[in-house]
């Protein structure tokens, strides 16, 4: 069961993957209207000097958010 | 002549500034929506002969669903057609590079039934992009014009121009359909409103807290129909963005011929590498920082020094052609220095925001965010607290100003709180003074000196004290709302200079006049306090004085100062001087630094002409005359200097930590919206310096 609770922070840089879906429906709304849909493709771009935030790729733009955030979005890859 | 109401929309970093700037030029005007903090920026242009635009910037928002203080604007103008700034027509900004997130918004406001055209603007950047856009198959697909834009070179302003003189029909598109279950509330909120479109009476329901000109017994109305409905705002906002995206992806996979690869941004992302390094990017950060700080001293000093002059010149001119009388002394003495202690700050200012707009336009301030968010978490605020926080250094006001785009109400309170804290372009004067005086002119090693060095440890301690109150403030306020941060990076480009303009001289005009008019309103009443006092004793100050003479205690040429003097410690200012003595008397100060401490509460950087006043230093232009006065006065209690280094370092203390600023206390009262802030940080400040500037006169005495 572990394996599917993966979410974005714990990507590591350079990865890509497929967005499931979110695990908690707070910000999810907001998530959404970023482009975090599911079914578009994420790619783990970096992590800021202490770790956190990360920035990704989604649908041609870089987008920051902070670990708490990516930990909302769960992934398949 | 046909007078249009034009709106413009889009998200952030979708040029919609350039636009604006391109579509009004010099003819835009800051100001704030009635009711609501939000910048205002409007402007007009002529489309054709006989019809001309109001163009109203709104801020870049995702969706009508708002987040921050700024994005609730647009939900309200969009869904009151009563409102002042209700649009005749709307142009909605889309960054041609990422057209899925851009037209969400679009979408919205088609089922608002708003006449809009779609702008694609940064069409050269999805040309380097490799991208291919079918532009007439996504006009007629979503019913609207479309037209092309680069809004940095104006190419398709003129056609954008003509679009908007024509007839611009309604979209038929029905794009998003409301639930079945919530449709009933739907059709009475539409029929008791009296709305023109099912979406806009389901804004009503989804936004009834943001919309604020909704009235008790309508927002009750609503609240008692959702209850019937088992409704709540947020109920549906997830499917609904999904199912516009599926709209979006559907049109975009009809119109767009080429998809746009990564390459382009490859450069963008080479950057990225180096400037969010974390040792190369904090080494730049604090650079760019140094390199600020540097030009706002150096550079700013030459217009400040033609200012300075410029207004003493004028009140001498004046004092010579205006006959004598109270009326004109006011003028000369009251709203001519007035005026000009407003406009000696304006180099800096527009210097910081010259830099902060540049930062800005390239991109590089996003990154600023994603380097400290960590770090400014840590003490209670956020990556977006830098920009401000770096503004006080100029001036409190548009800094606090600045803080409308931090989403969540604790991280933004404890920025508006602690920025009056880092040391404005107003405290500069008074430290410059007391530092030359008390601090002797040495070098470290040959190489460091000791003034500059304490000029530095002023500007040090006082950031040091916006980062402890900072955390003092995360443990005690309470918040149950969510901090996050959810933004985007955008790609590097050069700053197109024209924006930087426009930023600077809209961010300097708010400084103008919304710190200007109580400036000038509190020197006015200081002056007033300063000139009358108690009829008596103030008729006496000519024979006191001219007695002093005849006994040859005094010099005839010392005459005008001296009577200037006598007034100043007889006037109700220098009562009140005298009146607070007992309670400043143990951090080291006198009734005449009292008078000064009361004087500052217009500006601080008054200090220093009150002072020369005082102690009847005729001519205030000379620095080196009040220093070397200053010097020479002697504290009858101890026989020794009245400016001793205890003193002197209690003084810049004080200075650092005091809430000396009306105008910055009238912002705050308006960013929170009461007075229980203002008041809990002009009592927090003044307690603060009056601690500390007690501690250390006790400490070096």
């Amino acid at each position: 069961m572990a394996d599917l609770a993966k979410n974005v922070a714990q990507m590591s840089p350079g990865e890509t993957a497929v967005i499931a879906g979110f695990i908690s429906h707070e910000l999810s709304n907001k998530l959404l209207e970023m482009g975090f849909l599911p079914g578009s493709v994420v790619k783990f771009n970096f992590k800021a000097p202490f770790g956190d935030p990360i920035c990704v790729t989604i649908s041609g733009y870089d987008i920051t958010l902070r670990l708490e955030e990516a930990a909302m979005i769960s992934i398949l890859n | 002549m046909k007078r249009l109401k034009v709106a413009l929309a889009g998200k952030p970093n979708s040029g919609k500034s350039s636009l604006f700037n391109q579509l009004t030029g010099l003819s835009q005007k800051t100001g704030n929506f009635p009711g609501v903090t939000v910048d205002k920026r409007t402007g007009t242009t002529r489309l054709d002969e006989n019809t001309q635009a109001e163009i109203i910037d709104l801020p870049g928002i995702y969706s009508l669903y708002p987040r921050s203080l700024d994005e609730k604007i647009v939900a309200e103008i969009f869904s009151d057609r009563r409102n002042n700034y209700f649009p005749n027509k709307v142009i909605l900004v889309a960054d041609a590079t990422n057209l899925q997130s851009s037209l969400l918004l679009l979408t919205q406001l088609i089922d608002l039934r708003l006449p809009t055209v779609l702008v694609l603007n940064m069409v050269d950047l999805a040309a380097k992009s490799g991208q291919n856009i079918d532009v007439i198959k996504l006009s007629i697909n979503l019913d609207l014009p479309v037209v092309l834009v680069n809004a940095r070179t104006g190419q398709g302003i003129k056609e954008l121009k003509k679009v908007l003189a024509g007839h611009i029909p309604v979209s038929r598109q029905k794009i998003y359909s409301i639930d079945e279950e919530i449709l009933p509330a739907v059709d009475k909120t539409k029929q008791h409103f009296k709305l023109e479109s099912n979406y806009e009476a389901y804004q009503y329901l989804q936004q009834v807290e943001n919309l604020s000109f909704l009235r008790e017994e309508d927002k009750a109305f609503i609240e008692s129909l959702a209850k019937q409905y088992e409704f709540f705002p947020g109920k549906y906002q997830g499917a609904e963005t999904i199912i516009r995206y599926q709209y979006i992806q559907d049109l975009l996979g009809k119109v767009v011929l080429k998809t746009a690869d990564t390459e382009w941004k490859r450069f963008s992302h080479r950057i990225d590498k180096v400037l969010t390094h974390k040792v190369w990017g904090y080494l730049i950060f604090f650079s760019i920082l140094f390199l600020i700080f540097q030009s706002i001293f150096a550079w700013a000093q030459a217009p400040m020094d033609f200012i300075d002059s410029t207004f003493a010149n004028l009140s001498n001119v004046l004092k010579d052609v205006f006959p004598e009388g109270p009326f004109f002394d006011l003028i000369t003495q009251g709203i001519i220095p007035g005026i000009g202690g407003i406009l000696i700050f304006v180099p800096q200012i527009a210097i910081l925001f010259a830099f902060i707009a540049v930062l800005e336009e390239t991109g590089y301030m996003s990154r600023v965010v994603f380097l400290m968010d960590k770090v400014m978490r840590k003490v209670g605020m956020s990556g977006k607290s830098v920009v401000p926080l770096i503004s006080g250094w100029a001036c409190a006001i548009p800094a606090i100003m600045a803080t409308r785009t931090i989403e969540n109400w604790k991280d933004r309170l404890i920025t508006i709180f602690v920025t009056p804290l880092m040391s404005c372009s107003a405290r500069l004067p008074v430290y410059a003074i007391l530092v030359a005086l008390i601090i002797p002119d040495d070098k470290l090693f040959g190489f460091f000196n000791f003034q500059g060095i304490a000029l530095m440890g002023l500007y040090l301690l006082g950031f040091l004290a916006a980062i402890i109150s900072a955390l003092v403030m995360k443990w005690i306020i309470k918040s149950k709302e969510r901090s996050y941060l959810i933004m985007e990076l955008p790609t590097y480009r050069m700053p197109k200079w024209s924006n930087v303009g426009f930023t600077i001289v809209s961010k300097t005009r708010t400084f103008v006049f919304e710190a200007g008019k109580i400036i000038l309103a509190v020197s006015i009443v200081l002056w007033v306090l300063a000139s009358y006092g108690p009829a008596q004793q103030m008729s006496q100050a000519e024979s006191v004085i001219d007695a002093q003479i005849d006994n040859n205690e005094v010099a005839v040429d010392q005459r005008e100062s001296l009577l200037m003097a006598y007034r100043l410690e007889h006037s109700y200012a220098g009562i009140i001087g005298k009146a607070i003595e007992p309670s400043i008397t143990p951090l080291g100060y006198d009734w005449k630094i009292g008078i000064a401490l009361i004087t500052s509460f217009a500006a601080r950087e008054v200090f220093v002409g009150t002072m020369a006043t005082i102690y009847s230093v005729g001519n205030t232009e000379d620095q080196t005359t009040i220093k070397s006065r200053l010097r020479a006065e002697i504290n009858p209690d101890t026989g020794g200097p009245r400016f001793t280094l205890a003193t002197g370092l209690s003084l810049l203390v004080f200075y650092t930590f005091a809430m000396q600023c009306m105008s910055t206390l009238a912002v705050v009262k308006r960013e929170t919206n009461g007075w229980k802030w203002p008041m809990i940080q002009l009592v927090y400040m003044t307690a603060l310096a009056y601690i500390s500037a007690l501690i250390v006169y006790q400490l070096f005495s």
